[in-house]
C-alpha cells in the first residue's frame, strides 16, 4: 500500500472517494426526506444532510489548505481531534449521569411534566451511550490511532480515511444522542439507536477496521505489539456484536422504527450476548490495549511478561464470549445455558487478572514513581479497580449470589467500579500522557491539579461503589423477606423509600467524579496552550516519545 | 534476533523486540495464577458433570444431580400453597366477614396477607399507608364514599367502581358546565353554595341564588342537605374531607367538568381469599365501620 497524501491542489483518491460517498449520502437522505413517514426520521435526515454537507466543505478546505501533518511520518491531527472529543463527551456523559442520579434521589424535584426529553427513561440511555460510546469510543479511537502508528512505525493507512472514521463515529454519537432525547429507541440496552444509525455505524466501523489493519500491514516493526492485538480484537468483535444484535426489519426505509429479527428468550439472549461482550471487548480488551502501551511507556519499564500477555489474551477472548447468559439467571433461559454462562464467568477470572498482573508488575523497578507522578498513580489505581471488578463479576455470576444481587443496585455499583475506576482512570491517564506528547509540551500545566483530580474523583468513586453495595444488598434482602405466613414482608415502594439515602450519597459521589473531570479538562486545555502553572516552576521530566529511544543502560 | 538483552533491574531477559521504546520481559506465567486458572477450569468441568450444562441436538446433558430450577420453583410454590391452604380455606368459608375479625388467628393471617397485597396492588394510587391522593380516597379516615363496613369494602375491591366489571356501579358526576346543562353563572353560584355547606369563605349573595339549582340538580345524589349518599357514591359536601379538593377553583372545576374516578375491579385478578384478606386489612386501617 502506498502512502496517500493530500497534494497542495486536489484531494487524492481517498478524498475523492469520501467526497463522492458524502455526495451520494446527501442524495439518499434527500430522497428519504421527501418520503419521510415520521417526524423523527425527518429530523435525522436533516442532521445527516447537514453533516455530509459540512464534510464536503471540510474536504474543499482541506484541498486548498493542506494540513500541517499532511506529509509527516505520523498522522497526529486526527489523534488531537480524538483527544478533544473524548474530553468533551466525557464531561457531557458524566454530567448527564449526575443529573439522573439526582433524579433518582429526588424524583419530585427533577421531574418536568412538560419536558419529556428530561425524563429519566430518555436521559439514562443518553448517559450510558455518552460515557461508553462517546467518551470511551473516542478515547479508543484516539489512542488506537496513536499507538498503532508509534508501535508500527507507520503513518495511518488510508489517507483521509481516519478522518472519515473520526467524524463518522461522532456523527453516529450525535444521531444516537439526539434520537434518545426526541424518543427514537429500539429498547435494547446499550444498543438503543435505530436501524439507520446502526447501518451508518457499521460503515464507519468497517472503515476503522481497514485503517487499523492497513496500518499494521505497512508496519516497519517485525512483530505486532500486544496493545495492537487487543485493539484488533476490540474492533473485530465489536463489529460482529453490533451487526448480529441489531439485525432488524425497518417498517420502511422512510420510517425510524424497526423490529428485531429475534423474539422471546432468543432475543434476550442475543441482547445479553451483545451487552456482556460490549463490556468484554469494548470496555475490557480495548482499554487493556491502552494499558499495555501507556503504563510501560509512562513507567519507562518493560512489560512484565510476554508469555502472560499471550496466554491471558487468548484465554480472555475465548472465554469472555460465552459468559453473557449470566445476565439471565433464573429467567426463561434454559438452565443449561445459565450453567454455561456461570461456569465460563468463573473461568474468566484468571484470564482477566492476567492483564492486572501484567499492568501492576510492569511497575516493578518503578514503584517510587507513584509518589511523584500522579498520572502513573491514576493508571495504577485504574488497574486495581480492574482487578476488583473482574473479581466481583465472576462472584456475581454465581447463581446463588445472583439470586440476591440481580436487579439490585449492586449491579450498578459493580458496573461503576469498572466504568469510573478502570475505564475512567486508564482513559484519564492516557489523556494526561497524550496532550503533552501531541502538542509537544515539556510537561503538564499543573501536576498539583492532577493530584486534586485523582483524590477528588477517588473519593467520589468510593462513595459511589460503597453506597450502591449497601443499597443493593439492602434491596435484595428486602425483596426476599417473608413473614411467618409466607407473604412478602415489604412492598416494592418500601424498598424504594429505603434506597433514598444511598441514592443521595451516590449522586454526591458522582458529582465529585464530574468535578475531577472538569479539573482535568482545564489542566489539559492549559497544557495544550503551552502554559505552565506559576506555582510549579520546576519542569518534571516527562517521557518523550519523540526522542530516540535509548535503552536505559 | 540479537544477543540476549537482559533487563538490569530484574535480571530477566527481554524478548529482544522493542516497540517505541517498550520492551517485554520473558517472565514465566506466575505459578499461583496458573494454578488458580486450572482449579477454576476443573471446577467448571465438575459443575458440568453434576448440573444441566451442554446442549445437544434434541436435548441437553441433565447432569448427575438431575437438577431442575423449574421443578424446584413449582415445588416451593406448592409447599407454600399447602402451608396456607387451611387458613385460606377458612377465609373463604367464614360465615361472615365479621367472623374473621372475631378470630384472632385468622385475622392475623388476613392482615399479613392484606398488607402484602395492598403494598403491591393498591399503594400505587392510595399511597403506601392508604393516605390517598387527590382523586384517590384516603382509607384511614371515617369518610367513606361507598361505605366502610367490611362487606362494602369487599364489594368495592371485588367489583371496582365505574370499572369494566358487570356488577360495578356506574353513577357519575355530570359535567354541568362543559355539557351546557347549566350556564356559567349558575356554576359559579353553585360553587359558592357548596363552599357555604362546609362553612368555608364564600360570596353570600351568590350562594343565596343557588339553593333552587342545588335542589333541582344536585340533591338527588348529594341529598337535600348535601350530606351525600353512599348508595350512589355521592360524597358528603358538608365536611372538611374532599376527594378532589375543596378549594373554590377545584369545586368549580368539578361542577364544570364532572368527575368519574375509576376503581378497577380485582375479581379475576386476585383470588377470593385475597380480596377478603385485603378487605379485612383496609377495614383495619382506621376508618372501618
Amino acid at each position: 500500500m502506498t502512502e496517500q497524501r493530500a497534494t497542495p491542489q486536489g484531494l487524492g483518491t481517498d478524498g475523492m472517494l469520501i467526497a463522492s460517498f458524502l455526495g451520494l449520502g446527501v442524495i439518499y437522505w434527500l430522497f428519504i426526506l421527501a418520503r419521510a413517514a415520521d417526524p423523527l426520521i425527518t429530523f435525522h435526515a436533516y442532521v445527516f444532510i447537514l453533516a455530509f454537507i459540512l464534510g464536503l466543505f471540510g474536504l474543499v478546505i482541506r484541498a486548498t489548505n493542506p494540513p500541517s501533518d499532511g506529509r509527516g511520518a505520523y498522522a497526529m491531527d486526527v489523534v488531537k481531534a480524538g483527544v478533544f472529543a473524548s474530553v468533551f463527551w466525557g464531561i457531557a456523559g458524566f454530567l448527564v449521569g449526575v443529573v439522573i442520579a439526582f433524579q433518582l434521589a429526588f424524583p419530585e424535584i427533577f421531574y418536568f411534566e412538560n419536558a419529556p426529553w428530561t425524563n429519566f427513561g430518555r436521559l439514562r440511555p443518553l448517559h450510558t451511550s455518552a460515557v461508553i460510546f462517546a467518551f470511551g469510543g473516542n478515547v479508543l479511537i484516539a489512542t488506537s490511532f496513536y499507538v498503532v502508528q508509534r508501535t508500527c512505525r507507520a503513518r495511518l493507512a488510508g489517507g483521509l480515511a481516519p478522518w472519515f472514521v473520526f467524524w463518522g463515529y461522532n456523527l453516529f454519537i450525535v444521531i444516537a444522542a439526539t434520537g434518545y432525547l426526541i424518543g427514537v429507541t429500539q429498547s435494547r440496552e446499550y444498543a438503543e439507536p435505530e436501524w439507520y444509525a446502526d447501518l451508518w455505524l457499521t460503515l464507519v466501523w468497517v472503515a476503522y477496521l481497514f485503517v487499523f489493519l492497513g496500518t499494521i500491514w505497512k508496519r516497519k516493526e517485525p512483530h505486532i505489539y500486544v496493545a495492537n492485538w487487543f485493539y484488533l480484537s476490540f474492533i473485530v468483535t465489536v463489529a460482529m456484536l453490533h451487526i448480529v444484535n441489531n439485525l432488524a426489519m425497518p417498517i420502511s426505509l422512510a420510517n425510524s422504527k424497526s423490529y428485531s429479527l429475534f423474539a422471546g428468550v432468543q432475543d434476550a439472549l442475543t441482547q445479553w450476548w451483545y451487552a456482556h461482550n460490549a463490556v468484554g471487548f469494548f470496555l475490557t480488551t480495548g482499554f487493556l490495549a491502552i494499558m499495555y502501551y501507556f503504563i510501560p511507556k509512562r513507567a519507562e519499564r518493560p512489560v512484565f511478561s510476554y508469555r502472560l500477555s499471550i496466554v491471558h489474551f487468548w484465554s480472555l477472548i475465548f472465554i469472555y464470549i460465552w459468559a453473557g447468559p449470566h445476565h439471565l439467571h433464573y429467567t426463561a433461559l434454559p438452565e443449561w445455558a445459565q450453567t454455561l454462562g456461570m461456569t465460563f464467568s468463573i473461568m474468566l477470572w484468571m484470564p482477566s487478572w492476567g492483564g492486572m498482573i501484567n499492568g501492576l508488575m510492569t511497575l516493578s523497578g518503578a514503584w517510587d514513581k507513584l509518589r511523584t507522578d500522579p498520572v502513573l498513580r491514576m493508571m495504577v489505581a485504574s488497574v486495581a479497580f480492574y482487578g476488583m471488578s473482574t473479581f466481583e463479576g465472576p462472584v456475581m455470576s454465581i447463581r446463588a449470589v445472583n439470586a440476591l444481587s440481580h436487579y439490585t443496585d449492586w449491579t450498578i455499583g459493580h458496573v461503576h467500579s469498572g466504568a469510573l475506576g478502570w475505564v475512567g482512570y486508564i482513559s484519564f491517564g492516557a489523556l494526561y500522557c497524550l496532550v503533552p506528547w501531541l502538542w509537544k509540551r515539556k510537561r503538564l500545566y499543573s501536576n498539583a491539579m492532577v493530584e486534586w483530580h485523582f483524590w477528588i474523583s477517588t473519593i467520589g468513586i468510593v462513595l459511589y461503589i460503597t453506597s450502591m453495595w449497601v443499597s443493593g444488598i439492602t434491596q435484595g434482602l428486602m425483596w426476599r423477606a417473608y413473614n411467618e405466613f409466607g407473604f412478602l414482608q415489604h412492598s416494592f415502594v418500601e424498598t424504594v423509600q429505603a434506597m433514598h439515602p444511598y441514592y443521595a450519597i451516590r449522586a454526591f459521589g458522582g458529582t465529585l467524579f464530574l468535578i475531577g473531570a472538569l479539573i482535568m479538562a482545564y489542566n489539559l486545555w492549559r497544557t495544550a496552550r503551552g502554559d505552565i502553572r506559576a506555582a510549579e516552576p520546576q519542569p518534571q521530566p516527562q517521557p518523550q516519545p519523540l526522542a530516540a529511544s535509548v535503552p536505559a543502560l | 534476533m540479537a544477543d540476549q538483552d537482559i533487563d538490569e533491574h530484574s535480571g530477566v531477559e527481554t524478548t529482544g523486540h522493542e516497540w517505541d521504546g517498550i520492551k517485554e520481559l520473558n517472565n514465566p506465567l506466575p505459578r499461583w495464577w496458573l494454578i488458580v486458572f486450572y482449579i477454576s477450569v476443573i471446577w467448571a468441568v465438575g459443575y458440568w458433570v453434576l448440573m444441566p450444562a451442554w446442549p445437544g441436538i434434541s436435548g441437553y446433558t441433565k447432569g448427575l444431580r438431575d437438577h431442575s430450577e423449574r421443578a424446584n420453583v413449582a415445588a416451593d410454590i406448592a409447599a407454600l400453597d399447602e402451608a396456607r391452604a387451611e387458613a385460606t380455606q377458612r377465609l373463604i368459608n367464614a360465615p361472615s366477614m365479621q367472623a374473621i375479625e372475631n378470630d384472632p388467628g385468622l385475622q392475623q393471617f388476613a392482615l399479613a396477607a392484606g398488607r402484602s397485597l395492598f403494598g403491591d396492588n393498591c399503594a400505587t394510587c392510595h399511597g403506601s399507608g392508604g393516605q390517598g391522593f387527590p382523586g384517590y380516597p384516603n382509607l384511614n379516615d371515617d369518610a367513606w364514599i361507598w361505605g366502610g363496613a367490611l362487606e362494602d369494602i369487599k364489594t368495592t375491591i371485588a367489583y371496582g367502581r365505574r370499572s369494566d366489571h358487570p356488577e360495578t356501579t356506574n353513577t357519575i358526576m355530570m359535567a354541568y358546565g362543559r355539557d351546557g346543562l347549566l350556564p356559567a353563572d349558575d356554576v359559579s353560584d353553585l360553587t359558592n353554595y357548596v363552599l357555604s355547606l362546609s362553612g368555608q369563605d364564600h360570596d353570600a349573595a351568590a350562594a343565596q341564588r343557588a339553593p333552587q339549582i342545588f335542589a333541582s340538580q344536585c340533591a338527588v345524589c348529594h341529598g337535600a342537605d348535601g350530606s351525600g349518599d353512599r348508595a350512589q357514591g355521592a360524597p358528603n359536601l358538608t365536611d372538611a374531607i374532599w376527594l378532589f379538593g375543596g378549594d373554590r377553583a377545584t369545586i368549580y372545576e368539578t361542577i364544570w367538568n364532572g368527575r368519574a374516578g375509576v376503581m378497577p375491579a380485582w375479581e379475576g385478578r386476585l383470588s377470593e381469599a385475597e380480596i377478603t384478606a385485603l378487605a379485612v386489612y383496609v377495614h383495619s386501617l382506621g376508618g372501618g365501620e
